[in-house]
């Protein structure tokens, strides 16, 4: 009776500690609805298969709403979230508060060095890197072959702004909807001031001065908004001061931009089956005036851990299998090489395969040629090619931004929107404590 | 006696009214077509109302990509249990504003609908800290709350508006005839004020199945309602129209029958007292 009921509870133990080593852990990720991310939760099979003790549940979200709730669930230790999709601009702020957890110690396999250096740049903190970049981009020219032919053009592979609006003149046929060229209008720090703020750079311009003094009082901002008002004016569609990332990219589809200025995201889909003119697109670097600085931004989508999350090991294992070398061959050979998430791994571009995606080279170009800690002409006392990195810089560009937006509708000149910018953002950055 | 309406004013003013019903329907509508068409089809320009290659794969991949069913449970629970407990508290509390009204009624009604007038945003991080601290957060009765708490002015502004229709003489005698309160409440005032409560609470369902702000915000995977399961279809680089109006239509269809199905009580309700 006594061996029996021995055997029993021995029994009853080892199921016990059989089931605490099962035990599920769930995590919770926080993640934006672009065409990578939807087609990382197709793969996640591969991810039970390699770790049948983690759940994952997604919080899929519209980048402001996202960006709203997780700094609110930040700001206030709230833990709900393990693992989160955040952008360049968060990384190093969010660092410098403390609110992320260093991702140092991921495996070796995770291989750290191969990452590319601008895009780790950005995602550094004092030494530490803070994200895992899941995509990287920069911006680049997309243009149509056909119609510079015919126009008997060549666009140069590194072209300047005047090569820009001699394409965009020559392209330009109003009477057929075709327009030379197609840029951001619509308002907003991710949007117009994204666009602007690298195109500034290669115009010398800046946000700022060492000392925090605005700088869209000097003449490097007024040729600038100068240039753009002029090409959109001249040679852009009809209402573009509405037009953002998907507006230009439904007018390149359907054939109305000579030339569009955006994210390397948009080549696979200005190359992909709904675009009707995917066989005639070619690619160029951002433009310069030639002062050393193109006009295109870098930025990345990572996956960060809050420092609230309870789940931390739980949540870097989920992160080394969504950003290590092996995913981009597992998307590779599920999803084809042009569909493998873009711009994070040295590796990636020195893979044979992958050299044969026609945007390729001109991707990994366009973000080598970016740099978040020199980003302009003059020295800045901020880190970021497209936005400033402090958290005043969401409302400051939306401002600025509506501006310029304004000022593009025919609202208001150029001269008025800059000097408009310059006492918006001089009033913001003196209560904010940086202009003493 | 009733005026005779010539039948061309009734000719201009049917029109009219189908004219001004087509407009505000026909976002609607475009959504609807929307979700039937290709991603390329969806964005064409200049935009068509029709096209020619009608599709149901929208449906299909919004359906393999989420979870819809929990969405769909979640907002049932959380809009009709936060109408039901609003009633709750707003039948007795109109009734005492309605027929026992003392000196500061109309102060305290016009403080309750002030509180609507407030953005939801000014009160996030107290919110959003009890939600954490009390564990109400990602939870269907913390929604149920936060909904009921938000809708709790509107819910006792109209049951009040009905309740004053109804003559007090009925609920005197009602008394005299020995009903206590609660029998007075439940079977005088309640069978009386139906079309009044029952358009109320159509109206506070479709308010708060329709609410976004609070919903998204204290909500990641347990008890986020459609309202999150539209946002996740939402998305600023690549085409995903045709997709995020068929996850749309799928949020706002139920609540668009049981509005159709009870557009009539809805009506009647609304007009309650509006001509003597």
């Amino acid at each position: 009776m006594t061996t029996t009921f021995r055997a029993l509870l021995g029994a009853t133990a080892l199921l016990a500690l059989t089931a605490g080593a099962q035990a599920e852990t769930t995590i919770t990720v926080a993640t934006v609805n672009n065409g990578d991310m939807v087609r990382m939760q197709g793969l996640m099979d591969d991810f039970y298969a390699k770790h049948p003790d983690i759940k994952v549940e997604w919080v899929t979200l519209e980048e402001n709403v996202l960006r709203q709730n997780v700094t609110t669930d930040i700001a206030t230790g709230g833990g709900q979230y393990d693992v989160m999709t955040i952008g360049t601009y968060e990384v190093p702020i969010w660092g410098k508060q403390g609110w992320l957890t260093s991702l140092d110690d991921l495996p070796a396999e995770y291989d750290v060095n191969d990452l590319l250096p601008a895009i780790r740049g950005g995602l550094t903190v004092d030494g530490h890197l803070m994200a895992s970049p899941f995509y990287g981009e920069s911006s680049m020219v997309m243009y149509r072959k056909d119609l510079m032919e015919a126009a008997g053009l060549k666009m140069p592979d590194a072209p300047t702004w005047a090569d820009i609006e001699t394409a965009a003149k020559a392209m330009t046929d109003k009477s057929k909807e075709q327009y030379g060229i197609c840029l951001r209008g619509k308002a907003g720090w991710g949007e117009n001031m994204a666009f602007l703020t690298a195109m500034s750079n290669s115009f010398g311009a800046r946000w700022f001065d060492e000392n925090w003094k605005p700088q869209f009082d000097q003449p490097e901002w007024k040729a600038t908004l100068d240039t753009y008002l002029h090409l959109m004016n001249e040679y852009g569609p009809p209402g573009a001061s509405n037009n953002g990332f998907n507006e230009n990219l439904t007018l390149f589809q359907q054939g109305h931009c000579g030339m569009w200025i955006d994210a390397t995201v948009a080549a696979s889909f200005v190359t992909g089956k709904d675009s009707t003119v995917a066989d005639k697109v070619g690619f160029a670097l951002a433009p310069d005036n030639g002062l050393g600085k193109r006009g295109n931004w870098l930025w990345a989508w990572s996956l960060a851990i809050p420092s609230s999350s309870k789940n931390q090991e739980a949540a870097k294992t989920f992160i080394d299998w969504a950003t290590n070398k092996d995913y981009l061959a597992l998307v590779a050979a599920k999803e084809g090489w042009a569909n493998v998430p873009p711009g994070t791994r040295t590796s990636l571009y020195s893979n044979e395969e992958y050299a044969k995606v026609p945007f390729a080279k001109m991707t990994i170009d366009s973000i080598n040629a970016a740099d978040p800690n020199a980003p302009t002409v003059k020295p800045v006392p901020y880190v970021g090619v497209q936005f400033v990195a402090i958290p005043e810089f969401q409302g400051l560009g939306t401002t600025v931004g509506e501006l310029f937006s304004a000022a593009l509708a025919g609202q208001s000149t150029a001269d008025d929107a800059l000097a408009a910018a310059q006492t918006a953002v001089t009033d913001e950055m003196t209560s904010a404590g940086y202009i003493k | 006696m009733a005026r005779a309406v010539s039948p061309r004013r009734k000719l201009i003013t049917t029109v009219a009214a189908w004219a001004v019903s087509l407009l505000i329907f026909f976002p609607v509508l475009w959504m609807i077509l929307t979700s039937f068409k290709t991603e390329a089809s969806a964005v064409a320009s200049p935009p068509q109302l029709f096209t020619a290659d009608w599709t149901l794969q929208n449906y299909s991949d919004v359906w393999a990509r989420s979870d819809y069913p929990r969405f769909f449970w979640n907002s049932v629970v959380i809009s009709v249990g936060s109408t039901l407990l609003g009633l709750a508290i707003a039948i007795p509390a109109a009734w005492s504003m309605a027929f026992v009204p003392g000196r500061k009624t109309k102060d305290l009604l016009m403080w309750m609908l002030s509180t609507k007038m407030m953005p939801g945003v000014a009160v996030l991080i107290p919110l959003y800290l009890l939600f954490q601290r009390t564990g109400l957060f990602d939870t269907k009765i913390g929604l149920v709350l936060a909904l009921m708490l938000m809708n709790l002015p509107i819910i006792v502004w109209m049951l009040y508006t009905y309740f004053k229709e109804i003559p007090s003489e009925i609920l005197e005698a009602s008394r005299m005839d020995g009903a206590s309160l609660w029998k007075e409440v439940v079977y005088v005032l309640t069978p009386m004020a139906i079309p009044g409560i029952a358009s109320t609470l159509l109206l506070n369902v479709i308010l708060a199945w329709n609410e976004a702000f609070w919903t998204i915000t204290l909500t990641t995977t347990k008890a986020a309602p459609l309202s999150a399961f539209i946002a996740s279809f939402s998305a600023p680089q690549g085409l995903f129209y045709a997709k995020l109006s068929a996850a749309s239509t799928m949020a706002i269809a139920p609540i668009l029958i049981l509005g159709w199905f009870s557009q009539k009580q809805l009506v009647r309700g609304l007009t309650f007292g509006a001509v003597k």
